[in-house]
C-alpha cells in the first residue's frame, strides 16, 4: 500500500494536483506565523545586554542559515531517490530547490555581514563558519550553471546528483566548523542536547520566525518544483490540458 | 531490492565513502592552520617568529585595559596563558574587560603590536535586566 501511494505521489500529475491543493493553506499559515514573529521580534522583545539592538538580526541571519543548509539535506535525499530508484520527480526537486538555496545561503551571507560590522568590527573575516558557508553559496550557483549547461536534461540530472551528493559533505563541515576550530563566529546558542543560551523572550519569536521561514521557503519549492513539472513535460497532453 | 537498485546503493555509498574519507584527510592535515586564531597557550608552545602577522584571540583580562589618548593597552588571557597588546585607534562597541576578543598584529618582545582588533560575542542572548539579576 505504502508501495502504491508512492508511486502515485511520485507521478508528476499527482504531485502537481496536491500542491494546488494544500498550496494555500501553507503559504497562509507561514506568511501568519513569520509576520507576528517578526513583529514580535523586532518590536516587542528587550534589547540584548551586550549587543543592544543589532541582535535582533537573528530574526533574518538564523532562519536563513538554517534553511540554506536544511535545503541542500532536501537536494541530497532528492539526489539519493533519484539515483536508485529513477523517481523524475526526484530529480526535478533537485534543480528546483538549487536556486532557493542559493538565495536563503546569500540571505544569511549577507544579513551576517551587517551583523558583523557593529558587533565584531568587520564585515568579512575568513573564519571557517564563514568560508564554509561561502562555499556552500558557491557550490549552488555550480550546480546551476552546470544543470544549465546541458542539453540533455537527463545527463545533466545524474551528474547534478552526483555532484550534490559528494557535496554534501560540507553539510556537517559547516555545522561543526564553530567547535572544531576556533572561530570568530559564535557557537550555537540553541542545540538539541543542551539548554538554549538565548533567553526565552528572544527565543520563542525565533523559533517562530524560522517556522514562518521555513514554510515560505517550501512555497517557493513548490512553486519552482511545478515550474521545473512545466518545462520538462510540457509535451505531455495532461499538462496542456492544466495549462 | 533488486539487483540494479542494489548496485546503486553500493555505488553511492562508495562514492560517499571515499569523498568523505579524502575530505577528513584534507582537513586532519590541515588541523590547526584552519584555526582562525591562537590562544595565548598556543602561542607560548609554538615558536613564532617575530615580525609575523598573527591572529591572536582570548578573553580581556579584567582591570587591564588602559587608555592614553588614542593609544589602548590590554591583556589577552585564556586564563592559562596571557599576552599583552598594544594597539592604536579605534575599539568596536563591544570591546570591554571579560569579553571576547581577535586581535591581528605582530609580535615584539611578547607584546602583540595590533592592527586590528575585533570584538568576539559568544552564544549567550538576554535581556539587561536579567544580566543585572545575576550580577547581585
Amino acid at each position: 500500500m505504502i508501495k502504491k501511494f508512492i508511486h502515485q505521489f511520485a507521478s508528476p500529475k499527482t504531485y502537481l494536483y496536491q500542491v494546488d491543493r494544500f498550496y494555500s493553506y501553507i503559504f497562509l499559515f507561514s506568511i501568519i506565523t513569520y509576520i507576528i514573529s517578526i513583529t514580535w521580534g523586532l518590536l516587542y522583545t528587550p534589547e540584548d545586554f551586550v549587543q543592544g539592538n543589532s541582535y535582533r538580526i537573528i530574526y533574518l541571519h538564523v532562519p536563513a542559515s538554517f534553511l540554506s543548509q536544511s535545503l541542500y539535506i532536501a537536494m541530497a535525499i532528492s539526489s539519493v531517490t533519484y539515483l536508485i530508484w529513477r523517481v523524475k520527480l526526484a530529480a526535478y526537486l533537485v534543480i528546483a530547490i538549487a536556486p532557493i538555496g542559493a538565495m536563503t545561503t546569500f540571505i544569511a551571507l549577507i544579513s551576517g555581514s551587517i551583523w558583523g560590522i557593529p558587533t565584531w568590527g568587520t564585515w568579512w573575516q575568513w573564519d571557517a563558519r564563514i568560508t564554509s558557508t561561502l562555499i556552500l553559496f558557491i557550490m549552488y550557483l555550480g550546480l546551476i550553471s552546470l544543470h544549465n549547461s546541458f542539453s540533455n536534461h537527463e545527463k545533466a540530472d545524474k551528474l547534478l546528483s552526483w555532484l550534490v551528493i559528494v557535496g554534501a559533505i560540507n553539510i556537517p563541515i559547516i555545522k561543526k566548523s564553530v567547535d572544531w576550530w576556533s572561530t570568530l563566529h559564535q557557537s550555537a546558542s540553541i542545540t538539541l542536547t543542551d539548554k538554549p543560551s538565548i533567553d526565552p523572550v528572544m527565543l520563542y519569536p525565533l523559533i517562530g520566525s524560522i517556522t514562518g521561514f521555513f514554510g515560505l521557503v517550501i512555497c517557493l519549492v513548490l512553486l519552482s518544483s511545478k515550474y521545473q513539472i512545466f518545462i520538462r513535460e510540457k509535451n505531455k497532453s495532461w499538462v496542456k490540458d492544466y495549462v | 531490492m533488486n539487483p540494479i537498485r542494489k548496485r546503486r546503493v553500493f555505488s553511492i555509498l562508495f562514492v560517499l565513502l571515499f569523498s568523505v574519507s579524502g575530505i577528513s584527510l584534507i582537513l586532519y592535515s590541515l588541523n590547526s592552520n584552519l584555526d582562525y586564531f591562537f590562544t595565548p597557550t598556543e602561542l607560548k608552545d609554538r615558536n613564532i617568529p617575530s615580525e609575523k602577522r598573527i591572529k591572536v584571540g582570548g578573553m580581556v583580562l579584567s582591570g587591564s585595559v588602559e587608555r592614553a589618548s588614542s593609544k589602548i593597552s590590554f591583556i589577552i588571557t585564556d586564563y592559562e596563558n596571557s599576552v599583552k597588546v598594544v594597539y592604536e585607534g579605534i575599539v568596536p562597541d563591544l570591546f570591554k574587560e571579560d569579553s571576547g576578543v581577535v586581535v591581528l598584529g605582530v609580535l615584539r618582545n611578547k607584546t602583540i603590536y595590533a592592527e586590528e582588533v575585533l570584538a568576539k560575542h559568544d552564544e549567550n542572548y538576554m535581556p539587561p535586566n536579567i544580566e543585572m539579576n545575576n550580577d547581585n
